[in-house]
């Protein structure tokens, strides 16, 4: 990164015409998007991808699978509604055609779906730094030791990542409301999160 | 200068447990058979400040205290009385602009901290202004009664409000039994076995954050978490004021936890660190969003940073 920093700013002062640097530096920036992604993660722990069930590997089905690369609607895959710029993408731009088990960034490079995160973060650029940095996305673990992360595909259903509504837990009790149900006998009520899922996953039940 | 009046009986110093132990053993020479009065109402009776007890004097106190609520509640609570990590100034984070007002927060600390479900208290308060609203510092312009089906709704945002961990807490200032104080982690603690109930602090404090226990606190055997810090979420007595530690039994441990309402979050709104850590997560937000702190015209100085994230 430093040194690509380094050779764009000698290109400047080489006086090159501002159209060629901006080649040069969007040219070096998307290389460097590619190659700084994997190693710059923290080593930190993501729990496996969240596949649907008995939906991996992908090649299971695929391998004996012609491609078909025209853009349609699938007979297949029929839970999967994309919302998602869907008018500018479609399934191959990220999945790839030759090897299912495996993603593909725009530069051609495949990854695995255990490093999504390099997909995402291929346009979701502000985002992927902050999740990086930590800031991005539900904290868990220790905030001195361990820290857990999640996959982009954790929380956003990739397909249409937008979050659904949520209905929100019991307002508190108005003062005016107040029962004085104190007396022997009466039942303490209990905590209301205890009785909801834990939103490990805003889209657990989805599939995708 | 003047010689000091030291006739006068008001410049004379008599210690609280001075006082104390002498109207107690008038009294009790007539008011408490000496039959009654077995050692643990005198131990508690006259139990230390906690900041001036010795370590053997505080694991005394716990393991009576231990010893009253396993009788009470019929739970083995484990209650530890954690000192601050050296070099941490722990700060808190809130994203503004992801807050979808779910409540999810407040009922992880009412489970986490022990709250009282009858009569029902909350840590938290999620505010709901409606959007355009220009001072999300007047407060009495929001409800926190909102109830739709789904959140969030159009029309509105959520800003959760909780204790703001002040540099310079109001509240310590104006309780008059020392109850309350800031500890060297910046986090603002009171001691239920010394407060009186007054409720000064709750009317000092400039955000509300403050819980008065009006009946005994009640919550269902089942639901008690046992791991309880003498300054957090231990359980507490009818007539004394709690709010929100930062989770003091989680995070001052190393390795520390998240408080609960950050680990809740579904849609991780909510950011914790330590403030002197430059690679911490919250500084990462104060030098890179858009931080403000609630009321600052009032010097209070918050460790709590609302912030809009991209
Ligand atoms: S859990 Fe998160 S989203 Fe829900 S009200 Fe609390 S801060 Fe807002």
């Amino acid at each position: 990164m430093v040194f690509n920093m380094l050779k764009i700013r000698s290109i400047k002062s080489a006086g090159w015409k501002r159209m060629g640097v901006y080649f040069v530096l969007s040219a070096v920036l998307i290389m460097n998007a590619n190659l700084f992604a994997a190693d710059d993660i923290p080593d930190y722990f993501v729990p496996p991808p969240p596949f649907s069930e008995d939906i991996f590997p992908c090649s299971d089905c695929h391998a004996d699978m012609e491609v078909n690369e025209t853009r349609r609607e699938l007979d297949a895959h029929e839970d999967i509604v994309l919302k998602h710029a869907e008018g500018q993408r479609w399934c191959l731009d990220c999945h790839n055609p030759n090897d299912r088990d495996r993603l593909r960034l725009v530069s051609g490079q495949l990854i695995s779906f255990e490093e999504s995160y390099s997909l995402c973060g291929q346009c979701h650029g502000t985002i992927f730094r902050d999740w990086k940095a930590g800031v991005h996305g539900t904290r868990t673990g220790f905030w001195n030791g361990t820290k857990q992360y999640r996959l982009c595909v954790h929380c956003h259903n990739p397909h249409s990542p937008r979050f659904q509504p949520l209905e929100p837990l019991p307002p508190p009790i108005r003062p005016d409301d107040l029962k004085f149900t104190q007396s022997q006998g009466t039942e303490i009520p209990k905590n209301p999160l205890n009785s909801i899922s834990k939103p490990e996953s805003n889209h657990a039940k989805e599939k995708h | 200068m003047p010689k000091k009046n030291t006739k006068n009986p008001c410049s004379k110093t008599v210690r609280r447990r001075t006082f104390l132990k002498g109207a107690a053993v008038g009294l009790a020479s007539f008011a408490l058979p000496p039959a009654q009065a077995d050692a643990t109402f005198w131990e508690s009776f006259f139990q230390k400040h906690f900041r001036e007890m010795n370590e053997d004097e505080l694991k005394s106190v716990m393991t009576r205290l231990e010893e009253e609520y396993r009788e009470e509640y019929d739970v083995q609570f484990n209650i530890k009385a954690t000192k601050p990590i050296d070099g941490v100034q722990y700060g808190y984070g809130l994203d503004l602009s992801r807050c979808i007002g779910c409540r999810r927060c407040v009922y992880a600390c009412v489970g986490e901290n022990n709250q009282s479900r009858d009569p029902q208290i909350h840590w938290i308060s999620v505010l709901q202004f409606e959007k355009g609203h220009k001072w999300v510092n007047i407060f009495e312009e929001a409800t926190k009664y909102y109830n739709p089906n789904e959140v969030p709704e159009e029309e509105y945002f959520y800003m959760p409000v909780q204790c703001q961990q002040c540099e310079n807490p109001p509240c310590v200032k104006v309780c008059p039994t020392k109850a309350t104080w800031k500890e060297r982690d910046g986090i603002t603690v009171v001691d239920y076995n010394w407060c009186i109930g007054c409720r000064y602090c709750m009317a000092a404090c400039p955000y509300g954050a403050r819980r008065f226990n009006w009946g005994k606190p009640r919550v269902s055997k089942e639901e008690y978490n046992a791991d309880v810090h003498y300054l957090g979420n231990r359980p507490r007595y009818k007539g004394v004021v709690e709010k929100c530690t930062f989770c003091i039994q989680r995070t001052r441990e190393e390795p520390g936890r998240y408080p609960a309402c950050v680990e809740i979050c579904p849609v991780g709104a909510r950011k914790f660190g330590n403030l002197l850590d430059p690679h911490s997560e919250i500084r990462y937000c104060i030098e890179n969003k858009r931080v403000f702190r609630l009321k600052e015209d009032l010097n209070t100085s918050p460790k709590f940073y609302y912030f809009f994230a991209t």
